[in-house]
């Protein structure tokens, strides 16, 4: 009887165990830390339980350009409702990005990968990428690149996971 | 005759852009300048044609004075982007 | 006596493909939107020739590009080919016209373009069809291109002589990044001209047999084809105090027998986020045609004779120097970025078997009158301006 407590324990553990290495298979948003424009470092586990946009960007790259007063729009209009843009600058030197905020301002925040530690952690292959990533934690979808009208479908992809 | 030498040249040349196409298909090796890591060759001053109208002009000053023409411009580098 | 009013023929190859062709543009983006006015000018071996270049480019929906550019030379020669044919010195002006369109799609961009250019004796027009890939991750882009020519010979003291010229080019280039700083290029040409290639105008000159110290001069006489190739290779490296050096080599030879090395080195300064210096040197050499020479022994003393200095032996060195100011850093209206630009170059000719010939149209009792083939060896200087606004919008 103490013996089938036990099995039942350790049963439970057990499925508890596997439930956890599959939630943290590959899909899951590999986590990290940088600094922030602010000057404090975020991490990607504060964000968790909101739906995060993650944004790979440089001020060289022209459609990141393009890209950031839409990116900025869809903060606004979503970040009371738990969604949050995280802008991530590729750049190792970062006065570029600095003075072209100035410039373009946003209100999200972003976060400077001067070392490209994150930039290899999420493999980014095409500039600008943006991942989305749910309130548990994992990845959901992938943009490579931007071309006009992809905004359609980030507005999409965020409501569906705002819904969740 | 030399010119058939070139055309042997330019065969190569066509070889080794198929056994590129054919890397990058397999994937067998990664391109090894990543996107993110593109910020010198976006760079204006990296560009490969940064005045038209100028290069087209010296292009011309030089074809009209001398014997050999051609194999002008190639680009490629800049920012890498979508 | 005969009047005949010289001109020297400026060929007309696609020269443009710099100008209009993406060669330049990376596939995935297209070049941005931009405008430029330059105004131009050549003065050296007794020719001037000045004129303005205007360029307009438009994207449409990141997918589309149309560009035109209108260019033209006002001429002024007196060069030594217009004095040894005893002619005067004359004018001209020659108007061209061309027109790009560019369309991408994913990592491909396709471009299409048409030529036109005509003076009073010379039309010319060429259709060039290109394709440009980017692969591998972006480091490589190969590109293709397709161009056909059409040229129409006239003569302006001949009203009855129309001649054709048909030229097909076809090209092939890799463009490789190599490492984060360094990108490096490798281009082949193949360019056939069928049809009169030689100037209407131009003559050869013979020893005169009555008397072996002057000369007499009759038409040229070239072959009907023409066939070349080159190939060149060329990179760019970013120095890490941010500054970009560049440099090239091309190779040339084709079935006149000409074969020619181009060597070129260039770097760009910039200093503050304002200005931008560069400074460039270009070597070039070439050797003579096979049916080249300056002085014949007698008339039609072979199949095909010429004179043109461009098919002697030759060599050229080009100094350039040039600044370029932003003058508008944070834009102004529409206009994002724009440029004034100023760039000048100095090129000595340097010939090897052309002759000053007008040495030996001197009366004979005079102290600098050299025998036909005894003249000194000609060269000039040549100084090219080029002044230039650009606008990016």
């Amino acid at each position: 009887m103490f013996l089938g407590k036990w099995i039942r324990v350790a049963g439970l553990c057990g499925a508890l165990a596997v439930s956890s290495l599959v939630g943290a298979s590959a899909s899951m948003a590999p986590t990290f830390a940088l600094p922030s424009r602010a000057g404090d470092t975020v991490s990607l586990d504060q964000l968790k339980g909101k739906v995060v946009m993650l944004n790979f960007w440089a001020s060289w790259c022209g459609p990141c350009r393009t890209e950031m007063p839409l990116l900025e729009q869809m903060h606004k209009r979503y970040s009371s409702l738990g969604f949050t843009l995280v802008g991530v600058n590729v750049e190792a030197n970062t006065a570029d990005a600095e003075r072209w905020l100035k410039d373009t301002p946003v209100s999200f925040p972003v976060l400077f990968d001067r070392e490209s530690k994150v930039s290899k952690l999420y493999d980014v292959s095409a500039m600008p990428s943006t991942v989305f990533i749910d309130r548990k934690g994992n990845i959901r979808y992938l943009h490579k690149g931007y071309k006009a009208g992809d905004e359609g479908e980030y507005l999409n992809q965020i409501r569906a996971l705002l819904k969740e | 005759m030399i010119h058939i030498g070139i055309r042997k040249i330019a065969a190569k040349v066509l070889i080794a852009v198929a056994l590129a196409c054919s890397l990058s298909a397999c994937g067998n090796i990664e391109p090894w300048v990543k996107p993110y890591e593109r910020q010198q060759l976006a760079d204006p001053i990296m560009a490969a044609n940064p005045n038209p109208v100028s290069a087209s002009y010296m292009d011309h000053v030089f074809e009209a004075r001398e014997g050999a023409r051609g194999a002008l411009g190639g680009g490629g580098g800049g920012c890498g982007c979508n | 006596m005969t009047f005949a009013v010289f001109k020297s023929r400026f060929v007309r190859i696609v020269a443009v493909a710099t100008l209009l062709s993406p060669l330049a543009a990376n596939a995935g983006v297209l070049p941005d939107d931009r405008a430029d006015a330059l105004y131009h000018r050549y003065e050296g071996g007794g020719v001037t020739i000045q004129g303005p270049s205007v360029l307009v480019r438009k994207k449409m929906a990141e997918k589309y590009a149309v560009s035109a550019n209108y260019y033209q030379d006002m001429i002024t020669s007196a060069s030594i080919d217009v004095e040894v044919s005893g002619a005067s010195e004359y004018k001209e002006e020659r108007d061209q016209y061309s027109l790009g369109f560019e369309y991408l799609r994913g990592k491909t961009t396709y471009n299409l373009n048409y030529t036109n250019s005509s003076e009073n004796d010379y039309d010319a027009e060429t259709t060039s069809f290109g394709i440009s890939q980017d692969l591998f991750g972006d480091l490589t882009t190969i590109s293709m291109g397709f161009s056909r020519g059409s040229d129409t010979v006239g003569n302006s003291t001949d009203s009855t002589f129309s001649q054709d010229i048909d030229r097909w080019s076809y090209r092939v280039g890799v463009s490789q990044i190599l490492t984060k700083s360094l990108i490096t290029s490798l281009n082949l040409e193949v360019i056939t001209d069928e049809g009169f290639l030689n100037n209407p105008y131009r003559s050869y000159r013979f020893i005169n047999p009555a008397d072996n110290r002057l000369f007499v001069l009759a038409q040229e006489i070239y072959p009907r084809t023409r066939t070349s190739n080159a190939v060149a290779l060329n990179g760019r490296y970013f120095l890490p105090y941010r500054a970009a050096v560049y440099g090239g080599y091309r190779f040339f030879t084709d079935t006149w027998g000409i074969r020619a090395d181009t060597f070129e080195l260039g770097y760009i300064h910039p200093f503050g986020p304002q200005w931008t210096f560069e400074t460039r040197v270009r070597y070039y050499q070439q050797n003579n045609a096979d049916f080249y020479a300056d002085l014949f022994q007698r008339q039609k003393q072979q199949n095909f004779l010429a004179r043109d200095k461009e098919l002697s032996t030759f060599n050229s060195i080009a100094f350039r120097v040039g600044a370029s100011y932003e003058f508008l850093p944070t834009g102004w209206r529409f206009i994002k970025k724009a440029s004034a630009n100023l760039f000048y170059d100095r090129i000595e000719f340097s010939y090897d078997d052309f002759r000053d010939a007008r040495v030996s149209m001197l009366p004979t009792t005079d102290p600098n009158f050299r025998p036909a083939g005894t003249e000194p060896l000609y060269e000039f200087g040549a100084n090219v301006i080029q002044l230039f606004f650009s606008g990016w919008f």
